[in-house]
């Protein structure tokens, strides 16, 4: 079914008898010529991509519990492409491209909105580093705008400027980024796969992978065995845990981020901004709720809940950046499991098993990248070689030394 | 979370850095391959359920532990000096 204006009203008058399931819910097929684990974001938007863009037949998804129900629900929704080394940029901007034309490609409302992201700058030090990278983006001929403290003031009266501490000198801006209804990203690419014949197998948790002679035969899995021509494994969080059970071990530490929402407020926050001085990102969503986050909590966790000192921490960033927000009621906070790499950037990549391909270590920026990275994780299983935006999303860079280290930390993931 | 260091007894964990895996006290010999050196540098076992971990005091008495946790409930099963753990490894 067709989403439109028109089919609203027709269903308006007609008393909305007409709205069909948006996906189906087959049984397994004993054998597929693709397999995606990892009903998420990711791997939905990968078996789009297969069958709408790459002319793939005979693909599944697998995912353990719903659709929808890991971090592409978890998240704080924000879309950007502000990015600094080369191995990053093209490929973020690639995203944000896709995003722009995402609700037409899937004929579905997404609430792709690009308000903005300003990123704020509090010394002279951050001035300079913010200039670096807006040059750097638009090299890569990305939009970015370094604005002065009186250009800020006038699209975020309520920040305090004046902080003994920490004033507020100025801002990187990128007009271009916004925020995505975080939800309809994976509905909406759920409904577009299903459409193009893509089989979606929920409560079908892998167990197992069948590997012989070095190559991947198909996955054990709660509903029986299916044998697969290829597997792509799209799990951020529990990558470690499932590459483990086809006997692989990553560069990659499971952490757990915290996010948090208020009470639903009158518009306030133009865009989304972020603290330069501490780890703190706010926007607002369409419901009026304050959606902000911080930093992860800095230990491996697999549990989806955090503790109160990140909370204090993430609250104090809040405090310290717009004091307004004291005023404001918490209503729902909860964690998700990040995939943090050593570099703090993913992986799109074979694996050393023939016919089993990954997509992970997302870190915390795993949403912005979901229709890149399902292009991308789509052209690798199709032809076999990387996407031209991802060619450095390899697993041997930390053999070779070819890091791509945006903060520059080195090998502590909870350090990016 | 409560750690409960040998030396001064329960601490808040905020007082802790996480460092990493308890395999980084296995550093591999100055001569081993590179394959070892990339093995023990960026790839974790990085499992969901009991493990072993380095937390550094560095608000308090900056001692190195090895605390075993696990990952999947934040239950924290035991708690050792790392000095002892890596002199045990060296023995």
């Amino acid at each position: 079914m067709r989403y439109s204006g028109l089919r609203v009203i027709k269903e308006a008058l007609t008393g909305h008898k007409g709205w069909t399931a948006a996906w189906r819910e087959p049984d397994p097929q004993p054998a597929y010529d693709i397999i995606i684990i990892g009903g998420g974001g990711h791997g939905l938007a990968t078996a789009h991509y297969l069958a709408k863009v790459f002319g793939q037949k005979r693909i599944a998804v697998l995912e353990k519990g719903w659709i929808g129900g890991g971090n592409v629900g978890r998240n704080t929704t924000i879309i950007r492409s502000n990015y600094l080394l080369d191995g990053n940029e093209p490929f973020y901007e690639f995203s944000l491209k896709l995003w722009e034309g995402l609700e037409q490609d899937l004929n579905y409302n997404a609430m792709v909105s690009q308000r903005g992201v300003m990123n704020l700058i509090h010394s002279d030090a951050q001035r300079d580093a913010a200039t670096r990278r807006g040059n750097a983006m638009r090299l890569n001929g990305v939009d970015a705008e370094l604005l002065d403290a009186a250009q800020v003031r006038r699209e975020a009266p309520f920040l305090d400027f004046d902080n003994a501490r920490f004033p507020i000198k100025g801002a990187l801006a990128q007009r271009r980024g916004g925020t995505v209804r975080h939800d309809a990203v994976a509905w909406g690419y759920a409904r577009s796969a299903d459409n193009h014949g893509v089989d979606i197998l929920q409560n079908c948790e892998v167990t197992g992978f069948r590997i012989e002679n070095g190559k991947a035969l198909g996955v054990e899995t709660t509903r029986g065995y299916i044998a697969a021509g290829k597997i792509g494994c799209a799990v951020a969080g529990s990558s470690s845990h499932v590459m483990a059970k086809a006997g692989l071990r990553l560069p990659i530490e499971s952490h757990v981020l915290q996010a948090f929402v208020s009470e639903g407020l009158k518009p306030v926050i133009p865009g989304v901004i972020t603290f330069g001085a501490g780890h703190f990102y706010v926007s607002q969503s369409d419901k009026g709720g304050l959606v902000f986050g911080g930093d992860i909590d800095g230990y491996n966790s697999y549990a989806q809940r955090g503790n109160l000192p990140v909370v204090e921490d993430v609250c104090e960033g809040g405090m310290a950046l717009m004091p307004m927000i004291g005023r404001a009621r918490l209503l729902r906070m909860w964690g998700g499991i990040m995939d943090m790499s050593m570099d703090g950037s993913p992986i799109i990549d074979r694996t050393p098993i023939d016919g089993l391909y990954f997509n992970g270590g997302w870190c915390y920026g795993g949403f912005k990248a979901t229709p890149a990275s399902g292009y991308a994780f789509a052209h690798l299983l199709a032809r076999d070689a990387p996407h031209e935006t991802a060619i450095a999303y390899r697993f041997n860079r930390f053999e070779t030394g070819h890091m791509i280290d945006e903060k520059g930390q080195g090998n502590q993931p909870n350090l990016h | 979370m409560i750690i409960d260091h040998p030396l001064l007894g329960p601490r808040d964990s905020a007082e802790f850095t996480y460092m990493g895996d308890a395999s980084l006290l296995l550093r591999p010999a100055p001569d081993a391959s590179d394959a070892d050196w990339h093995a023990y540098a960026y790839l974790r076992d990085n499992p969901a359920g009991a493990t072993r971990e380095l937390w550094w005091h560095e608000g308090g008495d900056r001692s190195w532990l090895v605390v075993t946790r696990n990952t999947l409930t934040h239950e924290i099963t035991d708690v050792e000096m790392a000095r002892d753990v890596a002199k045990a490894v060296q023995a």
